[in-house]
């Protein structure tokens, strides 16, 4: 495996960091853009680049936090970007598209390339599925893909809109014990998706709630992460092979 | 999940980060989310900053609820305790 930390052309031809792992050897693969959480462009999040790499894809993750925080600890880039409004969805689904030309741009790549993204980041794998020419979408436990946000909440609002727009089969792993999104807000986006004869598979886990596959936080729980990734893995194996 | 809603205020004051250091603070953000270190699924944190010195320049508090909650009193209590000429 090679890692390294590269720059990519992302919104409007801003040059951003990223993240960048790749199996050894030349053989042609899928790629994937893993897009961090909000706590930013983190160790566990490079983690998770790493492990696509392991699973046989190249696989990278834009720092979204890279115009407000260059060079920044990502947890001050975090909350550097918090401080000025978060990343507009517009940027994001440009930064996304930066990086999945970038892998389709490699020498091993098949062409194909998936998003997958946590929390926040679960929404933006959905928004930047309904916007780009992606093949496999996942999305974990990302709030407001359906559902209101409160009032007051200044979010950037539900993807109900832009969910008959969805390009690319989508894998959605959840938590029963979740509330944003809840199991209610699920079964909306589940029903939107069969309405609109959309390629799905959803999977909610019990016992576990909001952010599971976190392994460095007191909400993972390592059964529904163990089979969460197993999905992963399928799904991606079906969608993004030569 | 991710609340997104930022509270800002203004302050003046200082603030003191690692090594010794002192930082003249200019802005509080304040926010109910996910931390990065405390062993909680959600916490009320602070960012103490002075955004004209980069990134680096804040100091972060990552509490839980009720210890915000608390800490809320705690401040009111001390502002209470002093002489009104004192804290104009």
């Amino acid at each position: 495996m090679r890692t390294q930390t590269i720059r990519i052309s992302g919104h409007d031809g801003d040059e951003i960091e990223a993240y960048l792992a790749q199996p050894d050897g030349d053989t042609a693969r899928g790629g994937v853009v893993v897009i961090h959480h909000m706590p930013g462009y983190d160790r566990a999040s490079k983690e998770i680049v790493r492990r696509f790499a392991e699973l046989g894809y190249d696989a990278i993750c834009p720092n979204l936090y890279w115009r407000e925080a260059p060079g920044a600890a990502p947890d001050d880039a975090s909350a550097t970007a918090r401080a000025q409004g978060g990343v507009p969805d517009e940027r994001l689904v440009g930064d996304v598209g930066g990086a999945a030309a970038y892998l389709r741009s490699l020498p091993t790549s098949n062409g194909k390339v998936g998003t997958i993204g946590y929390c926040s980041g679960g929404r933006q794998s959905v928004l930047a599925g309904c916007n780009l020419d992606v093949d496999a979408v996942v999305d974990c436990y990302g709030a407001f893909v359906t559902g209101t946000p409160p009032e007051g909440f200044p979010m950037r609002g539900n993807l109900v809109d832009q969910l008959p727009n969805l390009r690319a089969p989508l894998l959605g792993l959840f938590g029963a014990e979740d509330s944003y999104p809840s199991p209610e807000q699920v079964q909306e986006l589940r029903d939107i998706l069969t309405a609109n004869n959309k390629d799905f598979e959803m999977h909610t886990y019990e016992n576990a709630g909001h952010a599971f596959f976190a392994v460095d936080r007191p909400a993972y729980r390592v059964e529904a992460a163990n089979d969460g990734w197993e999905r992963i893995a399928a799904f991606y194996g079906k969608h993004l092979g030569s | 999940m991710c609340t997104y809603a930022t509270v800002h205020t203004p302050v003046n004051g200082s603030a003191k980060g690692p090594n010794g250091s002192w930082l003249h603070v200019t802005n509080a953000t304040v926010y109910f989310d996910h931390p990065v270190h405390a062993m909680a699924e959600h916490t009320l944190n602070i960012d103490l900053a002075d955004p004209t010195k980069g990134p680096s320049a804040r100091i972060a508090m990552e509490l839980t609820a009720d210890s915000a909650r608390a800490l809320v009193e705690a401040i009111q209590a001390a502002l209470a305790s002093a002489p009104a000429e004192l804290t104009v």
